[in-house]
């Protein structure tokens, strides 16, 4: 379903270019997982916004291809593009926070891509948000459907930034860390959501994340990132239980466990 | 008085200034007690009595109804003033924020050579174009007024222009006309509501200092700053007429401002 060959991604908003990402591939088929780990700056979450088609085409240089059923999300007008973005693909940001626009109720922003890509009704949007909202296990969706995002906890918000991603039911999902700025126990619960989702619905996910233990956990497949290179791709057991790179090594090793920890 | 009223007191002194300001203005379009433009010759500059209770102008008109009428005149002024002000602000403003580049270079350059000029100046030369007339200083003002409102909204705009809702509002498809108007201006309307304020201000004093000048709202139409001016020759034998019309001027932009600043606090 989505292809990406050999994507390079280039900055030009200073004077001299620099790559961020270098020859990138990825192939994710119907309701599969697969993860992208890698440290902070390996360009795991440019290489997702240049899917989601979010990268200014004016300022960075994209090289290769990015094929979503057929069509190159690189090179297809903007029309093409917004038409696919909300509708087949959505994404979910890493800060809860600052991903719901402030002055705006739950609901309405959760009924968005409904009001753009659809022609239903308020009361037919209405409806349906109400079960988006009880679809990502949201309490009292008829209470937060009239809130503020300040009124909602962290984890809330996150639940509610999946619902408005998932309520036209797209064929990709990508989260961006979207369980870094929780806390534990609340990770767990989103993760498990978000697996819940894939299930009953079969939208693919590709999930960005430093945490390893996460990806093992939700994924099937997995890539590991380094300084805007993939140096290590394939099935997350595979990878993870026997690491061919030295770099997939130290990243392993650094997991932290239930040890005494000697400092 | 209880613990609300005091931490809010100026946004309710504010309020009641305002109100009040606003209920005479209503009135003065209306109703006043003489017509303010019937000359009455036998009381020329009559001194305060029951019949005319801030006494009579040197052409034997009731001050008090001109007043009332004068501070809906200038009311109005200032509120188009501010509205047509905020208008082409606002959208000068959200295009140059959001796109940025080579929008944001020229209607920038466009802006500050307006902002270059004295206002005053600028203004004589649109009035002089245009002719003096209450809707003529309204448009003259509401032009020179939006390059301030412009660079303030678009500081709003750039700010967050790069924010995850913004982003998340694009990757749901959203046109970049919704993104701006739908998604990004509500956010502005804390900024704006501070500069609404001062624009209000602002708006009243350059009317009032335009009729002063004779280039703003045109005789016999009652202007707070056209009676202020014709005040000022009989200064010695009526101080009253000046000092009437000042204190309207004075509470005009004393409860707007009051208002303005307890929201401001509230928020």
């Amino acid at each position: 379903m989505l292809d990406v060959i050999d994507l390079n991604i280039e900055f030009h908003d200073h004077i001299t270019p620099e790559t961020v990402v270098y020859d990138f591939d990825l192939h994710l088929d119907e309701g599969e997982i697969v993860g992208i780990v890698g440290e902070s700056g390996s360009g795991k979450s440019m290489s997702a916004l240049a899917i989601a088609g979010l990268l200014s085409r004016k300022h960075m240089k994209k090289r290769g291809q990015i094929l979503f059923d057929g069509v190159d999300l690189l090179t297809c007008s903007r029309e093409t593009l917004r038409k696919y973005q909300g509708n087949d693909i959505s994404m979910v940001f890493q800060e809860p926070m600052t991903s719901l626009n402030p002055v705006k109720k739950i609901g309405w922003q959760v009924g968005e891509s409904l009001r753009i890509h659809t022609a239903l009704t308020d009361d037919e949007i209405r409806s349906r948000v109400l079960k988006m909202l009880e679809k990502v296990e949201l309490p009292d969706p008829e209470d937060v459907y009239d809130k503020y995002p300040h009124e909602l906890s962290g984890g809330m918000r996150q639940r509610v930034m999946i619902a408005a991603a998932l309520i036209c039911e797209p064929k990709i999902l990508i989260a961006d860390e979207p369980t870094t700025a929780l806390d534990v126990t609340v990770q767990a619960q989103i993760i498990k959501l978000l697996k819940r989702i894939n299930e009953k619905t079969g939208t693919a996910i590709l999930f960005i994340s430093h945490d390893l233990s996460v990806v093992r956990m939700l994924c099937s497949r997995v890539l590991v990132m380094y300084h805007g290179r993939v140096v290590e791709s394939g099935d997350v057991n595979e990878v993870f239980d026997n690491p061919k790179e030295d770099y997939t090594k130290r990243l392993i090793s650094a997991i932290p466990r239930m040890e005494k920890l000697r400092l | 008085m209880n613990r609300k009223i005091r931490e809010n007191f100026k946004l309710y002194t504010g309020m009641l200034i305002s109100g009040l300001m606003l209920i005479l203005a209503v009135i003065g379009l209306k109703f006043t007690p003489y017509d303010p433009n019937e000359m009455d010759v036998s009381s020329r500059l009559a001194g305060i009595s029951m019949a005319h209770v801030m006494g009579c102008d040197n052409f034997g008109r009731d001050i008090f109804s001109r007043i009332l009428a004068g501070i809906g005149t200038t009311m109005t002024v200032a509120v188009g003033t501010v509205f047509i002000g905020i208008v082409l602000g606002t959208v000068v403003g959200a295009l140059t924020g959001y796109y940025g580049g080579r929008v944001d270079e020229i209607l920038m350059r466009f802006n500050d050579a307006v902002l270059a000029f004295p206002a005053l100046l600028l203004a004589l030369v649109f009035i002089s174009v245009m002719g003096p007339g209450k809707y003529n200083v309204m448009t003259a003002l509401g032009i020179l007024f939006a390059p301030g409102y412009a660079r303030i909204i678009r500081g709003e705009f750039l700010r967050c222009r790069n924010l995850d809702y913004v982003q998340s509002a694009k990757l749901m498809g959203a046109g970049d006309m919704r993104i701006m108007f739908v998604h990004i201006l509500p956010n502005a309307f804390q900024v704006m509501l501070s500069t609404i304020a001062i624009g209000f201000n602002n708006a009243v004093l350059a009317e009032a200092g335009m009729s002063f000048l004779g280039i703003g709202v045109q005789p016999p139409d009652p202007s707070l700053g056209l009676m202020l001016s014709e005040a000022q020759s009989y200064l010695f034998v009526r101080p009253g007429y000046a000092i009437c019309t000042g204190i309207a001027i004075v509470l005009l932009i004393l409860g707007f401002s009051m208002l303005s600043e307890g929201l401001e606090n509230n928020a």
